[in-house]
This record gives C-alpha cells, sequence and structure tokens, in this order.
C-alpha cells in the first residue's frame, strides 16, 4: 500500500485519534497520552502503518504549538503578563539555569566533553509547553497556582529558545566554518550582528504596532463581508504570516505568534479569532503528540534498554529535584508545588528543533542525539501517567491531611437540631434561614476548596463525606433531629439516605432532587421531603416574566401556583406508573392537556378552578 | 404630591368591569394615587415602611374594594392587620393618621334588597361596614359614609358611566376640602 499518499496518512492518523483519544479519556488518562499511544500503535515499530516520513509529519505539526501559543497570548491581556513578570523571570530563569547545570554536570559525568555537556544541559533544560497546557487545559488547572507558575515556566523557556539558537554554534567542537554559516542562513540571511539585532527589534515591534493599528480595520473589513471562511483564512493568514516573518529574522515562531496574540488580547475581535484557530490547534496538536508517538525510536530503546531507562530516570529526577526545590522557594501551596513539579518534569518539542539544529551544526554527534531524542519523547510521554500519578496519589495526601485536623473540628459543635449535608449553592440557603429562626446546625461539606473559602466567610463548616457512617455519628446523627441532604450528586444523595436509614432509623430525611427521575427514586427510598432543585426558581421566573408581559402580578402568581399544583400532582400520580416507559409518556400528554383544559375553563368561567367569591355571582 | 390615596384591593381587577372604570377614571385625575395591592403584592409580602410612607404623604385615603363574605378581600385585611401599627396609626404616638379621610368604594353581588331587615343578609351594608368604621375611628380619622355599587356583576355600561362620576365628583370635592382646610 501506498504509506505516502496524504489521504490515505490522514485517514491512519485521524483513524489512530478517534478510536484511542475517547478510550484514554474514558480511562481518565487525558488526550495528550490518548494521542501519545495512538501515535506509538500505528509508528514504524508496532503496526507499522505510517511509513518513516513521520518526523516531516511532526514538523508540519509543530504549528499546532505556534498556534497553541498564539491562542495562550489572546487570553493574556497585557496587565497580566506584567503581573506575572516575576514568576517569568524568577522561577523560569532559574529553572532553566539550576535544570542545565544539573544536566551538564550529569552528561560530564557520563564522560562528554563540557561543550558537549553543556549543549545537552541547555537543550533538556526545556519542557514541553504543548504536552503541559493541553494537560492543565484539560484538568481545569490553568487558573491555580500551579497552572500559573507552570505557565510562566514554560514561557521564559520558549523565550530562551533564541538566544539558545544563537549560543549553541559556539560550542561546536569541529569548528568548520562553512556548516556553521550555512545552518545560520537558515535563519539569518547574510546580515551582520548589529543587523540581525535590527532585524529582531523591527520585527517585534511591528508586529505590536501592526497589532494595535492595522489588524483592527482589517478584522472590521474582513467581518463586514460577512464570509466566514474569509475570517477564518484572515486568521490563519495572520498566524501564518507572523511565523514566517519570525523565521525570517531568526526567532522562534512560537514566541512571535505569542506576542501577537498578546497583543490582539485586548482587540473586541478576541474571541473570534479564537473560536477560528481553535479546532486547527487542537488537531495539529494531536497530529503532533501522534508523531511523538510515532517517532519513539523502539528499536533503539530495544538496542540499549538499560542506557535509556537510566537516561529517562535521571533526566525526569533532575528535573523533579529542581523544580520541587523552586516551588518550596518561590513558597507554593503545598499541594501546588507537587502539581507544579509534575507537570514540568520532562523534556519538550523544541528539544527535538534543537538536536537537528546541532546535528546540522556539528555541535553533538549522531551517537549522542539519537539515544537522547528517545530520552526526550518518553520523558514526553511518561507526562501524562506522571500526572495521574500527582492527581491519584500525591493530592488525596494533602485533602486527607487537612481532613484529619478538620474531622477533629467536628466533635466540638455540640448537639444540633439539623445536620445539613453539602453547603453549595442550595445547602448555603437552607442553612442561613434555619439559623435565622434559631435552629442548630451541623454543616459537612465534602469539596475541601469550598470549605476554604467558606470558612473565610466565617460560615462554620466541617469538612467530610457525609456518605460515610463514622463522619455522620460524628456530625450527630444519634442526637439530631432532621438530615437535610443538599448535594448536587444524586448517587452520592442515594448512598448516604440508605446509610441514615440503616444507622439513624430516627433521623427525619429532606433531600435534594436534580430531576423528576431522582424525585421518585428519593419517594422510594422513603425520604420525608424532597425539592427539585430548579423547579421553583423555574416557576419564580415564569411569574416574573408572565409580569414583565403585562400580566396582573396576583393572576400571574396565581397561574404559577396552579401550574405548580397540578406538576407535584403529577409527579406523585407518575410514580406509580414509572416502570412503563409507554404508560409514562401517556400519563404526562394527559396531564399537560388537563392542565390546559382548567386554564382555559378558568379563563371562561371563573368557577372552576378560583375560590369562587361570595356575592359575585 | 399626591393628595388622595387610593388603595385597591381587587384579587382579579381584569375581570371586574365597574372598578377597572373606577381606577381608571382616578388615575386620570391630578393629586391621586392609585395602589393596586394586589399588584405589589401578589405574594402577600406587603413593606410596611412603604405603606406607612404613603399613608402619611396622604390626606384622604380610598379603599376600593369588593365586599367578600361581608368584609374586603384577604390581602385588604393583611394590609390593615401589619401597615396600621401600634405608636403609627393607634394607641400611644399612633398619631400619623389622625384628620385624614377614610372613604370606602365597595362593590356587592347582590342586589339593594338583599342589604335590609326583610332581605337575605338581614342588614344593611352600614352595619356591615362598622368593623371599617371603627378602624378608621380609633386611628382618629373622618369616616365618610362609603360609596356603594349594588349588583356589580350584572350593572350596564350606562350605570357604570353614572358610578364613575359620582365617585369623581366625591374625589374633587376630597380634593377641594383638602386645599381648603390647608
Amino acid at each position: 500500500m501506498d504509506h505516502g499518499g496524504l489521504m490515505y496518512q490522514a485517514f491512519i492518523f485521524l483513524l489512530a485519534a478517534v478510536i484511542s483519544v475517547p478510550i484514554a479519556k474514558r480511562l481518565g488518562l487525558g488526550s495528550v497520552l490518548g494521542y501519545l499511544l495512538a501515535g506509538v500503535a500505528i509508528g514504524p515499530f508496532a503496526l507499522g502503518l505510517v511509513g518513516h516520513n513521520v518526523e516531516n509529519i511532526m514538523h508540519f505539526a509543530e504549528f499546532g504549538v505556534v498556534m497553541m501559543l498564539f491562542l495562550v497570548g489572546l487570553e493574556l491581556q497585557p496587565s497580566l503578563l506584567w503581573k506575572l513578570r516575576l514568576p517569568i523571570l524568577g522561577l523560569g530563569g532559574l529553572q532553566v539555569l539550576l535544570t542545565t547545570a544539573a544536566i551538564s554536570a550529569a552528561a560530564l559525568a557520563f564522560g562528554l566533553p563540557w561543550q558537549w555537556a553543556l549543549a545537552v544541559g541547555l537543550i533538556l533544560a526545556l519542557s514541553s509547553t504543548a504536552i503541559v497546557l493541553q494537560s492543565l487545559n484539560e484538568k481545569g488547572l490553568m487558573g491555580t497556582e500551579a497552572g500559573q507558575s507552570s505557565f510562566a515556566v514554560l514561557l521564559f523557556q520558549d523565550i530562551t529558545v533564541i538566544p539558545m539558537l544563537a549560543l549553541l554554534p559556539v560550542l561546536a567542537i569541529t569548528t568548520d566554518t562553512t556548516d556553521l554559516a550555512s545552518g545560520h542562513a537558515e535563519s539569518v540571511v547574510g546580515l551582520s550582528g548589529w543587523q540581525h539585532t535590527l532585524a529582531v527589534l523591527g520585527a517585534v515591534v511591528g508586529i505590536i504596532i501592526g497589532g494595535r493599528v492595522l489588524i483592527r480595520p482589517l478584522f472590521r473589513f474582513i467581518a463586514a463581508t460577512r464570509l466566514r471562511e474569509i475570517f477564518t483564512a484572515t486568521a490563519l493568514l495572520l498566524v501564518i504570516g507572523i511565523a514566517l516573518l519570525m523565521g525570517l529574522v531568526g526567532l522562534s515562531a512560537a514566541l512571535g505568534t505569542f506576542l501577537a496574540g498578546v497583543v490582539l488580547a485586548e482587540s473586541e475581535y478576541r474571541h473570534e479569532l479564537e473560536a477560528e484557530i481553535e479546532p486547527f490547534k487542537g488537531l495539529l496538536l494531536g497530529l503532533f503528540f501522534i508523531s511523538v508517538g510515532a517517532s519513539i525510536d523502539f528499536a533503539l530503546l530495544a538496542e540499549k534498554p538499560l542506557l535509556i531507562a537510566t537516561l529517562v530516570c535521571l533526566l525526569i529526577s533532575i528535573k523533579f529535584i529542581v523544580l520541587i526545590t523552586l516551588a518550596k522557594i518561590f513558597r507554593l501551596q503545598n499541594n501546588q508545588q507537587w502539581t507544579f513539579t509534575f507537570a514540568l518534569a520532562q523534556s519538550g518539542e523544541f528539544c527535538f528543533v534543537l538536536f537537528s539544529f546541532a546535528s546540522q551544526n556539528h555541535i553533538l554527534p549522531a551517537d549522542v542525539i539519537d539515544p537522547l531524542i528517545v530520552v526526550v519523547a518518553l520523558s514526553m510521554a511518561l507526562t501524562p501517567l506522571l500526572m495521574i500519578i500527582n492527581d491519584r496519589c500525591v493530592q488525596p495526601l494533602f485533602l486527607r491531611n487537612t481532613t484529619e485536623t478538620r474531622e477533629a473540628d467536628t466533635i466540638d459543635n455540640g448537639e444540633t437540631d439539623v445536620i445539613i449535608a453539602g453547603f453549595g449553592r442550595f445547602g448555603q440557603i437552607i442553612d442561613r434561614s434555619l439559623n435565622l429562626s434559631g435552629y442548630s446546625t451541623t454543616v459537612l461539606e465534602h469539596d475541601a476548596v469550598q470549605v476554604e473559602n467558606l470558612r473565610k466567610f466565617g460560615h462554620k463548616v466541617f469538612y467530610g463525606d457525609a456518605s460515610r457512617q463514622d463522619l455522620l455519628h460524628a456530625a450527630g446523627g444519634d442526637t439530631a433531629k432532621l438530615l437535610v441532604i443538599a448535594l448536587d450528586d444524586h448517587e452520592k444523595v442515594m448512598d448516604i439516605i440508605t446509610l441514615a436509614k440503616r444507622h439513624f432509623p430516627h433521623l427525619k430525611i429532606y433531600a435534594r432532587a436534580r430531576g423528576r427521575v431522582q424525585a421518585h427514586e428519593l419517594h422510594k427510598a422513603g425520604v420525608d421531603g424532597f425539592v427539585r432543585e430548579t423547579f421553583h426558581s423555574a416557576l419564580a421566573m415564569s411569574e416574573q416574566v408572565m409580569g414583565a408581559l403585562g400580566m396582573h402580578a396576583y393572576e400571574a402568581h396565581k397561574t404559577m401556583r396552579t401550574f405548580r399544583k397540578f406538576d407535584e400532582q403529577h409527579l406523585r400520580d407518575m410514580i406509580h406508573v414509572e416502570q412503563d416507559p409507554k404508560a409514562y409518556i401517556s400519563n404526562a400528554q394527559k396531564n399537560r392537556a388537563e392542565l390546559e383544559k382548567v386554564m382555559q375553563a378558568d379563563e371562561e368561567d371563573p368557577e372552576l378552578l378560583e375560590q369562587q367569591h361570595w356575592g359575585h355571582k | 404630591m399626591s393628595k388622595i390615596l387610593i388603595i385597591c384591593a381587587h384579587p382579579n381587577l381584569r375581570k371586574s368591569r365597574l372598578n377597572r372604570a373606577l381606577v381608571q377614571i382616578a388615575s386620570t385625575l391630578r393629586d391621586v394615587e392609585v395602589h393596586d395591592l394586589y399588584q405589589h403584592y401578589p405574594h402577600f409580602d406587603i413593606d410596611i415602611n412603604a405603606e406607612q410612607t404613603r399613608l402619611t404623604n396622604a390626606s384622604a385615603v380610598i379603599f376600593l374594594h369588593p365586599i367578600y363574605w361581608y368584609s374586603c378581600p384577604a390581602l385588604m385585611k393583611e394590609w390593615i392587620d401589619t401597615v396600621l401599627q401600634q405608636g403609627f396609626a393607634f394607641g400611644r404616638n399612633g398619631t400619623k393618621l389622625a384628620g385624614k379621610h377614610w372613604l370606602s368604594v365597595i362593590s356587592t353581588g347582590g342586589d339593594k334588597d338583599a342589604y335590609c331587615d326583610s332581605g337575605t343578609h338581614h342588614y344593611g351594608v352600614t352595619e356591615f361596614m362598622i368593623p371599617f368604621e371603627r378602624t378608621a375611628h380609633l386611628c382618629g380619622m373622618h369616616y365618610l359614609p362609603p360609596l356603594v355599587c349594588h349588583n356589580a356583576d350584572k350593572i350596564s355600561d350606562k350605570d357604570i358611566s353614572t358610578h364613575c362620576d359620582i365617585f369623581a365628583e366625591m374625589m374633587s370635592e376630597l380634593l377641594t376640602g383638602i386645599t381648603q382646610e390647608k
């Protein structure tokens, strides 16, 4: 079969992604690991479905990283960037410096000459922007302290690539000037040092001024054509154009587009640009991850498994130690320190770029580069796994640590009338109104962050999972009169009901129901009362809307009450027919017709529904 | 500043031709504020402070309501119970309403004949209105004889119009009376 055909290649890559990513996601492994595994599967060392032109595909797919940085830039207002200047320079700078030193030292210990060792140290110090940002985004961690710090470090690393490209040729041992020149010629077309500096400055200033002055009218003009695909084309043109310009003056394309993103972060087209670039970025990044997976040289791995494994462990360990030290120096919160460390403990995609640059310029020999490329790819592939270890093993330690101290608090609450499980938007209102009437409450909340926030506002909330018998006991299950279950997780609500019925049968139970189906389940479980969580607020809104449409307020209120009465009656009726879906639907239709009839009759003859006012016949 | 405050208490104003017409004519007059209780407080949670301010600013209060079960509709009773507080309307220092006029403008479903010794209800409207009269007196208000419209459901458009004219006349007398007193 023709491995080179574009359609065939696209089919294989897409098929691999479509099969493996949802499975990985289902298994809780995250999409990045899914792509990497897809790459391994179709790579030359497993199924061999893709040819040996993976490297070309990877170069193409690296553009996904460029697009990602453009999008990251769009999210970052200059003011925010300015706020991050300390972590970028301090945390980022120290990370690159210390990691380079440590890895270079290790390389020296392996017997490499100092020039090679330094080059290897510099290159491997970089982490993977693509994998880290994608994973943190997917877990919703970008807003956290760990996410912001990781981003700051990655940003500094991306900037560092430029001086590295300038510095690396100096480290070449075999000074072959012609080769050096040709390596340089790729980026800086026959310009001398100061001209080059001028070109770089010009490009950067050009992007900033262009972004401020030219881009807005351009997009306004394009948007006025109302041709969506032209807008898409313009957005792509912008990103590709900047990438090319950056390449021309020898800057990293990722950095240039990032800068453009920041400049455009305040423009009114920010959201449209995001929406247009996002799918391209997603696909290209996926492609990139697949090609990283496919490019892992398993032959080399099979040849020198011990060496490669040692190097991978060494690389991750060195990065790990440097990162956790920095996290402590910069006083990140305890659990954030570990997320930050686990996230950044790999080498990244820029290593491939720099290694190929190093190879072209004879800075490093192939027998040093080849195993290291495998090491880098493996360290990238291990990152999602490391983050899973962090999620499942390390982070819970912090929760449990804090839980234990919090559980100790539970005891001092004394006997209370009511236990409230869940202190979200629902439980808070119940708690406050009960306290207002002088009833004492013990509140259990299973979200540690929520507990911390509420403590700041002076609420007395105990961290804990109310579906644990010991906790319910500690909260006063034996002495309280009533248990309110205000959690949104229905499974958990049912668990707590079962538990309370078995161990504290005297407790009256009032539970929050998600919707009709859950209300039926609560009823069957024998709760004393339930409320559908959005039912009454929707009714209140409908009453307001009827008023806004010109209906008299009291009439609107009565209409709402009629609806409420019928709907609640209907809910009770349906408990018996719930098992039979056909009967359920026909019953629902019958009920709706009945309600309509009643409302209609009320309109014509006030006797039917409304209380008949005597004397007004 | 409005000088007449009309407390309108009808749970279904849309279906009462008479009371709609009365509200309509009142709202065309200057210095008259029509305050629809069922529109403002469909949930019966009356804003006592706001109501007391309204009363303080008015020189005459007209209660516009149908007669239900020999009394006013429920929300108006709630209004009387909660707004006319001790210390505001009656009792020590409760003089905020003293000297103001109280006029009840009421409607009944039954005939005029039903409201007499020999009629269905055995008593006249004046007797049934005694609780309101006493309420007014306890607040130091001048209780005026009520304006009654019988047979309100079946009344002809022409009679409604006549009734409205009488109502308008009474309001203008109240307004000029108020002006003269000042």
